[in-house]
């Protein structure tokens, strides 16, 4: 098994007639992802590489079975397509698009949050990879190969290289997950622990946090509460000067919010090791697994 | 954006915000012409985006135009905690009989808007949350129905605001939540809140930021960033479209994707080492645009080091290595470069670095040799300029 994406999904992708959108969908595809659909308005009736394009979500879960969406839109048009894809009945929405204004995170969010069903990763985000079943997103899928840790991660880069340090000491991945560094992610650490928790594929989660918010923080209390497998932990930017964006628009130490070590401490205040380098997480994720 | 207090009452005025009439002034005679216009007390503020000002001197009231000289002569071009005064704000100063404080914030744990009453004014709200609980009311608006005056009744009741001016007041907290929404801001903060004796509410103070996501809905908005505080290296960086920020220490940093960037910076201070900047190169960055982050950390005079540290997913690692022979041909660099490259096209990388053969460029294999590495280089450098 795998949470998220799999061998069932069934992808549809907002966004496939834009260059960068047809490039990763494609790349997608390659990968073994049964991408069914793509939605521009206004192009209805063309293809992609003979992938179907229809105006709007509803004819394409009409004529496909979608299950699955990518939002690949510009900024300024995501929020509506995200939302598009929810009123159509798709239940696993993946966000790419980077730069959505914070006010449209928070609509989304709060429209979404009345229906349980639905789960949108992102936005922000370089997407989810199952290695070996599906990758929805930009995720270099050469570097992982299947198996039994779990990472979920606010950063796409980090993430590349905590798995390919896992992958050197011999471990895989069951699924790969990039919540995103924006404000007000769809899924936070808590949401995608959760499944890993119920995947029984998955033995060990990793999870990737930096500095800003207070996800990491929750996800302690919720994985002292609620988590039976062994988690390792890391966080970025704890040398981070505060009031200033690194990069990401969620990651800024704000006040006394925010800052690294106080999300180390309660992590490892719930049992969490925690790894103060991306090697030492790998090292970590070895040594529980008895590598 | 974090806006200067002036700019954002500016924001403010398009919601019609009560507040006092003023201007700013970048010279001592615009001071004069000012105060002339709004007439005595007259207050002038230095605007810089840092607080204390009023203990640095750089809040002062003045009754007459000579003392609106004096007063401007000594803050404009003062240094309050590292930021220069540019600028000055003056305003009328209004009598003052009970000071509040009101905000409107983005709550990322809530997920949701939190507006904030107190009766509290002029302190900051951690102390007064610390010290005044009581005073201090907060809840969280339904984005997805809009603050309801039952909420700003509720506030006011909550906080102890004087009967008088609940009205008043309620208003006012309508009014910057509409603010809030209509500019795509993440915080506005009026501290204090001032009622006049003719019980009038008025923002005698102004904090803004709005979401730099949300600038392509607001093109009025793109002139309210203030380019004079901006650091050079910074203002080098944003007009090549990087994400940069410049750090105190002495060690260059290049780097892609936030998260690795971020990190990065820790593994050097883990390794001994103090990074002089952050710089994402981006997914996917091309040689030109590598080359192009190359000259501005190198830029920074304080930087005796470089260290590249990539992992390759969208971004090519042989387009990283040509990138850093193109500057390097081009800029000519004293300092040396460590370079650490891992995923997409690593190897060719590595071969089109060491064909180059580019005297003190030090290839390392992980992220943690190449932080050694680098903290190393950077304090022998320190050795030999040293007198």
């Amino acid at each position: 098994m795998s949470i998220l994406v799999g061998e069932d999904t069934r992808l549809a992708v907002a966004g496939l007639t834009g260059r960068e959108g047809s490039y990763h969908a494609m790349n997608n595809r390659r990968y073994g992802t049964n991408v069914v659909a793509g939605i521009t308005p206004g192009k209805g009736g063309q293809d992609v590489e003979d992938v179907p394009v229809f105006n709007t979500f509803r004819e394409a879960v009409a004529a496909t079975d979608a299950n699955t969406a990518m939002i690949f839109v510009p900024p300024r048009s995501a929020a509506d397509s995200i939302l598009e894809a929810d009123d159509a009945g798709i239940a696993t929405i993946i966000a790419i698009t980077e730069g959505i204004p914070a006010h449209d995170e928070l609509m989304v969010f709060n429209v979404l949050k009345h229906n349980p069903d639905v789960r949108l990763v992102g936005p922000n985000c370089p997407g989810v990879l199952s290695p070996g079943k599906a990758n929805v997103g930009i995720i270099p899928a050469a570097f992982f190969k299947p198996g039994n840790v779990g990472v979920v991660s606010r950063s796409g880069t980090l993430t590349y290289q905590i798995g390919n340090e896992l992958a050197q000491s011999g471990f895989g991945n069951s699924t790969i997950v990039g919540i995103g560094g924006d404000p007000v992610p769809g899924s936070s650490f808590v949401d995608i622990i959760a499944l890993f928790e119920a995947d029984p594929e998955t033995e060990l989660i990793v999870m990737s946090g930096e500095i800003g918010g207070s996800a990491e923080e929750e996800a302690a209390e919720y994985i002292a509460e609620h988590v039976s497998k062994p988690v390792v932990g890391y966080v970025a930017g704890l040398t981070a000067p505060p009031g200033k964006t690194m990069g990401h628009a969620g990651a800024i130490v704000s006040g006394s919010s925010g800052g690294g070590q106080a999300k180390i401490d309660a992590l490892e205040a719930v049992g969490v090791r925690v790894g103060r380098t991306p090697t030492q997480v790998a090292q970590i994720a070895v040594e529980i697994l008895g590598g | 954006m974090d806006l200067l207090e002036y700019k954002g009452k500016q924001v403010l005025a398009r919601h019609d915000v009560p507040q006092d009439p003023g201007g700013v002034a970048t010279t001592v005679d615009d001071a004069v012409e000012i105060a002339r216009d709004v007439g005595f007390p007259t207050i002038l503020k230095a605007q810089v985006k840092i607080g204390g000002r009023g203990k640095a001197g750089g809040i002062k009231i003045a009754n007459s135009l000579d003392e609106v000289r004096e007063h401007a002569t000594n803050i404009l071009g003062m240094d309050i905690r590292g930021h220069t005064v540019h600028e000055l704000w003056l305003q009328r100063a209004s009598e003052i009989e009970l000071e509040y404080y009101a905000a409107v914030v983005f709550d990322r744990a809530a997920k949701a808007p939190l507006v904030m009453l107190s009766t509290q004014g002029g302190m900051e709200i951690e102390q007064v949350a610390a010290e005044h609980p009581d005073a201090l009311a907060t809840l969280h608006v339904d984005p997805l129905v809009g603050f309801q005056p039952f909420q700003a009744r509720r506030l006011a009741y909550e906080a102890g605001v004087a009967e008088d001016v609940i009205r008043p007041v309620g208003a006012m907290l309508a009014t910057l939540y509409k603010a809030f929404v209509a500019e795509d801001a993440t915080l506005v903060e009026i501290n204090p809140l001032v009622i006049t004796p003719q019980r009038e509410v008025l923002a005698l103070d102004a904090k803004v930021t709005l979401d730099d996501n949300a600038m392509f809905r607001h093109p009025d908005n793109a002139g309210l960033d203030d380019s004079s505080e901006a650091d050079p290296q910074e203002a080098m960086a944003r007009q090549r479209g990087l994400t940069y920020v410049k750090l105190d220490g002495d060690i260059g940093i290049f780097g892609n994707g936030a998260g690795l960037v971020m990190s990065t910076l820790d593994v050097v201070a883990h390794a001994g080492g103090a990074p002089a900047n952050f710089l994402d190169a981006g997914g996917g960055a091309k040689a030109e645009a590598i080359a192009a982050s190359v000259e501005v950390i190198l830029s920074n005079p304080n930087v005796k080091a470089v260290l590249f540290n990539v992992f390759g997913g969208i971004t090519r690692c042989d387009e990283v290595a040509r990138g850093i022979i193109e500057a390097y041909e081009i800029l000519k660099p004293t300092v040396p470069f460590v370079v650490r490259l891992d995923g997409t096209n690593d190897v060719e990388a590595r071969r089109l670095l060491a064909d180059a053969n580019l005297p003190h460029v030090y290839p390392e294999a992980t992220m943690d040799s190449a932080a050694a590495r680098v903290v190393e280089l950077a304090r022998s450098a320190e050795g030999a300029s040293a007198p």
